[in-house]
């Protein structure tokens, strides 16, 4: 009985994290997975979205409305930094892997010390009424500050999903990813397109900062733990696939939370990346990527 | 520079490296120049398979941070002399480069670069699980006497880095120089084509990881003697992964020099910076020195010399 109790329960908030690993990974699911852009600034940018949330906050103003209104500034930020990229890079032909990481770690760095400097090194956290409850269900004890973010993960990739199959812009952004070549043909102009892609992106990452500082307070640093599990989930996934990416972060986070239920919370950072090894070992497209 | 002239320079280096603590009173340049010589020893393994094979390794710190590990084993378990303990952190690197090589043979790009990533996550999560290593809370190092010449267990430590380093540059050097150089350079150009031309880019590319791997554990191996305490956290550092490759892009990555360059100058700003600022403003430049250089000179210190030569040149031919 003890066992199933704790399986449940492991299940439970492995999906509750999956979700919200997923909602961090979902820029880079753009970023990276559309537009081949190794974006190491995206967690980074989604604890500036945190702090941005928790400002409003400090105002009385509930998180997630605060997050859904600052998704316009984060978008025209994301506007600018695109512009930044393309004329440091793309002018001048492709840039290569070591440059184009190196311009992001270098942006990240940036982001997080700007942080340092405006608020300090302390943890911040939102107050939202909800905190300290737990949603039951039979053996199931969830707390709702795990189950309100985690929702929000489901309903922003719909939408996502539904913007890109469905919309004519949101076709074009997936098409920028085949060939820009035939898309300029076409009589679009792919930088404009990979601009508001990655617009896009960062307005997510505010959603993301959002879902991360309900769960629980953050500091300017706390992009650096999800770097490499962000990059797992898209991998993962298998490059641009939407959908992929959010069962891949529900793979990763019931992954981790049966090691952490079973055998020790120490041995859960591992997890992800043992996941990313294999995967990369042996099935380098990711599990729902089509050939490249 | 000729093969005798570049041993000249180094037997020079090392002699004043020597004497230098007989000299100089002050034990915390030797504290902050280790750090400055422990970077150009990563930076110069990093070159070997990031600079000139083109595969951008993300993960400097799990080779880094195994051969700490590997030297506090070694004094742990058998209160091994520095010597060995530096052999042992090499060929542990050189086995996990291998290893690393055969896991990431199908992947290229950034897709290797995240498998490093992956990598330093995985040896940092054994270690903290790891009770005879400390776990979490890392393990206490102290450092036998030193000689008595050194005066001292840092400006020792210094020296040992000092000889270190030369023998990664003199390492890295010989590559440069030699076919493997010349097929490491061809499979950084077009994998294919260099497969087509006769060169086995596959072992080149094994043996690449393998060096690039050991010279980057070997720099770890003096750290629990210089730092008297490892634990996970310092040992598997990002900064150390993210510094491996901005000091390479800094100073150039096409020769051996360029590495050398680029962890002085970046090294430096940073010891400075942490001692006369902040630690964070160290931090912010290194941020600001990345994007500049990235933005404006994407070649490196070497790339704006070489540029500069041409102006004049171009200039010379036309008057």
């Amino acid at each position: 009985m003890v066992f199933l109790d704790l399986a449940l329960n492991a299940l439970a908030s492995g999906i509750a994290l999956g979700c919200i690993y997923a909602l961090v990974a979902l820029g880079l699911a753009i970023t990276f997975g559309l537009l081949h852009i190794p974006n190491v600034a995206h967690p980074a940018l989604v604890i500036a979205g945190a702090y941005a949330v928790v400002l409003a906050n400090m105002r009385g103003i509930d998180p997630i409305l605060a997050a859904l209104v600052l998704t316009l500034p984060f978008y025209a930020v994301g506007l600018a930094f695109y512009e930044f990229y393309a004329r440091a890079f793309e002018r001048r032909g492709r840039g290569n892997t070591l440059q184009s990481l190196t311009l992001f770690f270098g942006v990240s760095l940036i982001v997080e010390i700007a942080l340092v400097v405006a608020f300090g090194t302390d943890l911040r956290s939102v107050s939202v009424p909800y905190v300290g409850r737990s949603f039951e269900l039979g053996l199931i004890v969830l707390p709702y500050r795990f189950l309100v973010p985690a929702l929000l993960a489901p309903a922003v990739i719909l939408g996502l999903w539904l913007y890109m199959t469905r919309t004519h812009s949101g076709l074009a952004m997936r098409a920028v990813a085949h060939d820009e070549r035939a898309l300029s043909i076409s009589g679009h102009d792919p930088v404009a397109i990979k601009r508001h892609a990655f617009g896009l992106a960062t307005a997510l990452a505010v959603l993301a900062g959002a879902a991360l500082v309900i769960v629980g307070p953050v500091d300017p640093f706390a992009g650096r733990v999800h770097l490499g599990r962000v990059f797992a989930v898209v991998v993962l996934a298998g490059l641009g696939s939407i959908p992929g990416t959010l069962a891949a972060a529900i793979i990763i986070g019931v992954a981790e939370a049966f090691v952490t239920a079973f055998l020790s919370p120490s041995w859960a950072p591992g997890v992800a990346f043992a996941i990313l090894l294999g995967t990369l070992a042996l099935r380098p497209n990711g599990i729902f990527g089509t050939a490249r | 520079m000729s093969w005798r002239n570049f041993l000249l320079v180094a037997l020079l280096v090392a002699a004043a490296g020597m004497v230098l603590p007989r000299v100089l009173e002050n034990p915390y340049y030797f504290f902050a120049g280790y750090v400055v010589l422990q970077y150009v020893v990563i930076a110069t393994g990093w070159n070997i398979l990031g600079g000139y094979a083109g595969y951008t390794n993300f993960g400097t710190s799990a080779f880094f941070g195994a051969g700490v590990y590997t030297a506090a084993f070694l004094i742990k378990a058998f209160e091994a002399p520095l010597l060995v303990q530096v052999l042992a952190a090499a060929g542990i690197g050189m086995l996990l480069g291998l290893v690393t090589g055969y896991l990431t043979l199908r992947i290229q790009g950034v897709y290797f670069a995240i498998a490093t990533v992956a990598l330093v996550v995985v040896l940092e999560t054994v270690v903290h699980n790891s009770d005879y290593l400390g776990g979490a809370s890392g393990l206490t190092t102290i450092a036998p006497p030193a000689p008595a010449w050194f005066a001292g267990p840092t400006q020792y430590v210094f020296c040992v880095m000092l000889v270190l380093a030369l023998v990664a540059v003199g390492i890295a050097r010989a590559i440069e120089h030699s076919w493997v150089g010349r097929s490491l350079r061809a499979i950084r150009a077009s994998e294919p084509a260099a497969e087509a031309c006769g060169v086995p880019t596959l072992r080149m590319k094994l043996a690449a990881c393998a060096i690039s791997g050991g010279v980057i554990a070997m720099a770890g191996a003096p750290y629990p003697y210089y730092a008297s305490h490892v634990d996970p956290l310092s040992a598997f550092s990002l900064t150390i992964g993210l510094n491996a490759l901005a000091m390479p892009l800094i100073g150039g990555t096409r020769s051996w020099i360029g590495p050398v360059l680029g962890a002085v100058l970046l090294a430096s700003v940073q010891q400075i910076t942490t001692v006369t600022i902040s630690s964070e403003f160290n931090i912010l430049a290194v941020g600001l020195m990345l994007i500049a250089f990235v933005v404006l000179a994407p070649e490196g210190i070497l790339g704006l010399v070489a540029e500069l030569r041409e102006r004049v040149g171009r200039r010379r031919a036309t008057t």
